[in-house]
């Protein structure tokens, strides 16, 4: 190759860049809203906000760009709005939980009238000395952001944005070294697959390009099926092309010309944003034949699948593509020598996928100063449950879970205290206090019993019952086994009824041995990582919450006064007010009667413990109980004759 | 990876030196010079054993834990033992498991003293019981809609050989896996195609059911 054609790329790039400042110029003078609008942000209301902003500005005249965007994380403080009014002076402010009524005042007041509405400020989005900025909140200032870095800063429907914020200039730096330079490039970087296991990229891609064989494939996992995570899919709905990117340096690194992206149906709007990201890519040559005038050929289809759990794990979803029903099969061989089709293949997660740009871009050395040693870069995690600043946060590997939970997701809420931590979703394991100064890193949360996941992170305060939420987790996989091996299909199951009856107070002492050695079993024994993993909740918390497991069987207790069977509700007469009938009305069944002391008592009988009546009774008062085990409830005679008497 | 036919190694099993064809699958290699690992769902030249019914476990010197032996192949100097703690640990699990869901009928069945279940069980030194798990039987207890054979669900292992060998017959399979999880069965698809080889002089899938669970009707 001589110097022009080596070239040939990053002068392409630069013709789409000059194109990309050009659009983009257009707006540049207008006051600026950007509102998030991914699922989180639409399912808190943001597209009422957007047409509440629309109307406004025709109403009140007033000029302004509406700048849709991806999602920043913050999913407490949805529907989340930016709004850069520079002739008011202000820098650009930050504003949450914005629906159409304060749209509209902040059309009125501040962009009308100059006055940002102080009381409704979050934060400015940039130091100055008018309103204290966002970045001096944990939330934001600890986060260090490689894949999610443009995810709510830029329109995921305009290539242009992308590129103005330096995209593809990774795949560019990639397109202009050898493919062997490339995988040196990504295994120097350390990066590991973000989909689970950890796996590291650079060895997987260099088995995939010295797999013999022709037609090799890129397949992109986005199945994201864990319940509560949702990283994947927010980057494909936030900023698809660095997805793209990074899919076409993998084909440039292994010499594939195709690549699949298996997406979930249940993502409607991840599907529609990328598809269209795909064909943005195509029109401006970063996609197809001939990328940036070059010998790279990549083309890429949106695979649907139909949303099985198991479809995730890299040999199902293979079958699934080839239209079969979605099993794992036994590895070796594994796909990188005979995948899709029986070609080589590389199947990566979105997150491994997406930070390969930036490597490529900014080199290895950088990549590996973000992070720990053994799992340099990031961590995403969904962090969701009894946590304040619920949402996506993206942290360098190696900080401590503490941090993570207390400083940065700002703790526990209502002065709880904290239980338990589920790491890794249903293959993950639930750490006790004890662990919360284990960094966050691969090795480290194995280490710990649980592991890195693809991300989930349920957070569980005093109230939570850990024998409950471990029943929950072998529900969802005994639900979502493909069913083809014995022990994962029959022996969950087993697991699922001993759990059920332990949350039912009929559990037995023989049962937690019973669970231990079943769980060993099914870890030990199955076919695939779904099976391999699916006693994980149950064997760490029998290991760290054993006390939990015992106050159910042998006293009849629950703990965190959750499981139905073993609690009762019961009205403290001391505080309960005379004459208040507040709780009576709520109470389904009518259990709720008048003492002959004008106060009221639950007819225990009756009750169904839905605990409407805790609800419903004044805080002033805050005269209704909840005990555990049930027989402590003080027991109140129900007056003959009341009403409601059977 | 399978080498030429006649490409023999030495390898130990069980602390016996033997002579054996390298490539092929540990299963058929034992059953072959007479060591019997219990197995239900792997059928001889198979290319890729689903490794479905976790009952053939052997553990080979190097590995860990107990790896299935029909989807580990022979190489030149392997040490492999047939019968240690941990592999019989995971066997009688497996086997307890299947009982679980087994509808334990013997003396009403038509594979009675031909069963694999019995043979295994006997193997392992269990009795027909599956405690200390539960039994959990299924609720359809017969699904008849084929002109020419029955499926009883509370027999079947979910092995696979039936929908296997009704593939490998008939070019695609007309039996199939259904079901998730525990509610795993095969279903059989109707209305059956025109062109396939009428299932009446087929019956690959009834005669293959180590079980009974698919029968002549
Ligand atoms: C039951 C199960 C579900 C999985 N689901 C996903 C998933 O949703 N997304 C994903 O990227 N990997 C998933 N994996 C891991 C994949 O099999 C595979 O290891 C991964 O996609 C490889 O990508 P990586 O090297 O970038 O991590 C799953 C594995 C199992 C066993
Ligand atoms: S472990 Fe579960 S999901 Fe995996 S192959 Fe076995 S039955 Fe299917
Ligand atoms: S019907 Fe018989 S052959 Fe088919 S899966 Fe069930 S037990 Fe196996
Ligand atoms: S014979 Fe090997 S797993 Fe069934």
């Amino acid at each position: 190759m001589n110097r022009i054609s080596e070239a040939a790329p990053a002068v392409r790039l630069a013709a789409v860049q000059e194109k990309a400042r050009e659009a983009i110029s257009q707006h540049a003078t207008l006051p600026k809203i950007e509102i998030g609008i991914a699922t989180c942000g639409i399912a808190a209301g943001a597209l009422e906000t957007r047409s509440a902003f629309e109307q406004a500005l025709s109403e009140f005249n007033i000029k302004a760009y509406i700048h849709p965007v991806g999602c920043i994380g913050h999913c407490y403080a949805e529907p989340l709005v930016k709004i850069h009014h520079p002739d008011s002076g202000f820098p650009p402010i930050f504003y949450h939980e914005v629906h159409p009524g304060k749209a509209r005042m902040l059309v009125k007041q501040f962009l009308g009238g100059g006055d940002p509405c102080f009381e409704h400020i979050y934060g400015a989005a940039q130091t100055n000395d008018l309103i204290p900025s966002v970045s001096e909140f944990a939330r934001f200032n600890r986060e260090v952001r490689v894949v999610m870095e443009n995810c709510g800063r830029i329109n995921p429907e305009d290539l242009f944005e992308y590129i103005a914020a330096g995209g593809y200039k990774g795949l560019v730096s990639a397109m202009e070294m050898p493919p062997e330079e490339v995988i040196r490039k990504i295994n120097e970087s350390g990066l590991r697959g973000r989909g689970g296991a950890g796996f590291p990229a650079g060895i997987k891609w260099r088995m995939a390009r010295d797999a013999p064989g022709t037609g090799k494939i890129v397949i992109c996992n986005a199945d994201e099926g864990d319940p509560g995570a949702y990283m994947d899919r927010t980057i494909l709905e936030s900023n698809p092309h660095q997805v793209l990117e990074g899919m076409a340096i993998c084909a440039h690194a292994i010499g594939a010309q195709k690549g699949y992206i298996y997406v979930r149906a249940e993502y409607p709007l991840a599907v529609r944003i990328i598809t269209r990201a795909i064909s943005q890519a195509k029109e401006s040559g970063l996609l197809g034949n001939t990328i940036l005038g070059s010998a790279l050929t990549f083309d890429i289809e949106v695979f649907q699948g139909s949303g099985a759990f198991v479809c995730g794990e890299e040999t199902a979803l293979i079958q699934s593509m080839e239209g079969y029903r979605g099993m794992p099969r036994c590895r070796p061989p594994y796909p990188v020598e005979k995948g899709f089709d029986d070609r080589p293949t590389v199947i990566n997660n979105v997150k491994t996928l997406a930070s390969a740009p930036a490597i490529l871009m900014k080199g290895p050395e950088w990549y590996r100063s973000v992070g720990t040693e053994g799992s340099p870069g990031t961590a995403i995690f969904s962090v969701v449950g009894d946590v304040v600043h619920s949402g996506l946060v993206e942290i360098p590997m190696g900080i401590t879970l503490r941090e993570l939970i207390f400083d940065i997701c700002g703790g526990i809420p209502k002065k709880k205290k904290f239980k338990a931590v589920q790491i890794g979703g249903p293959s993950g394991g639930c750490l006790p206090e004890r662990f919360l100064d284990t960094p966050i890193d691969f090795d480290s949360l194995k280490q710990a019993g649980a592991m890195m996941g693809s991300g989930g992170m349920v957070v569980m305060d005093e109230d939570a019952c850990i024998v409950d939420v471990a029943r929950f987790f072998i529900d969802f996989t005994q639900n979502e086994s493909c069913g083809k091996c014995t022990f994962c299909r029959i022996g969950t199951r087993h697991m699922l009824d001993i759990l059920k009856r332990i949350t039912e107070g009929k559990g037995k002492e023989e049962d937690l041995m019973l669970l231990q050695r079943l769980g060993e079993d099914i870890r030990d024994g199955s076919l695939c990582g779904l099976g391999k993993t699916a006693p994980n909740p149950v064997l760490t918390s029998l290991r760290y919450f054993k006390e939990e497991y015992d106050a159910h069987i042998l006293e009849g207790r629950c703990p965190g006064l959750w499981c139905r069977h073993l609690i009762a509700y019961y009205i403290d007469l001391d505080k309960c007010a005379r004459g208040c009938d507040v709780c009576v009305g709520c109470c389904p069944t009518d259990a709720v009667f008048t003492t002959s002391t004008r106060k009221k008592g639950i007819d225990q009988e009756r009750c169904v413990k839905c605990g409407e009546c805790m609800t419903a009774c004044p805080p002033d008062y805050n005269a209704v109980k909840k005990v555990s085990p049930a027989h402590l409830a003080p027991v109140i005679p129900r007056p003959a004759g009341s009403p409601g008497e059977h | 990876m399978a080498g030429p036919d006649m490409d023999m190694v030495e390898i130990v099993i069980n602390g016996k030196n033997i002579s054996v064809k390298a490539g092929r699958p540990l299963l058929e290699t034992c059953l072959s010079n007479g060591i019997y690992i219990p197995n239900l769902c792997h059928v001889e030249g198979m290319t890729s054993p689903p490794a479905s019914c976790r009952l053939c476990f052997i553990e080979v010197e190097g590995i860990p834990a107990p790896v299935p032996s029909c989807v580990t192949t022979v190489e030149p100097g392997m040490v492999v033992s047939t019968d240690t703690a941990a592999v019989r640990k995971l066997q009688r699990t497996a086997l307890k498991l299947l009982l679980s869901v087994h509808d334990i009928d013997c003396r009403n069945c038509p594979v009675n003293r031909k069963c694999p279940l019995q043979q295994i069980a006997r193997f392992l030194k269990i009795g027909l019981k599956s405690a200390p798990f539960e039994t959990r039987l299924k609720k359809d207890l017969l699904d008849d809609r084929h002109p020419f054979f029955n499926y009883y669900p509370n027999r079947c292992v979910l092995c696979g050989r039936c929908v296997y060998l009704c593939h490998r017959k008939n070019g695609y399979p007309k039996i199939s896996f259904a079901g998730r999880g525990f509610g795993a069965f095969i279903r059989i698809d109707l209305p059956l195609p025109d062109d396939a080889v009428s299932c009446h002089e087929c019956r690959e899938c009834a005669t293959s059911c180590p079980v009974a669970a698919l029968r002549l009707k």
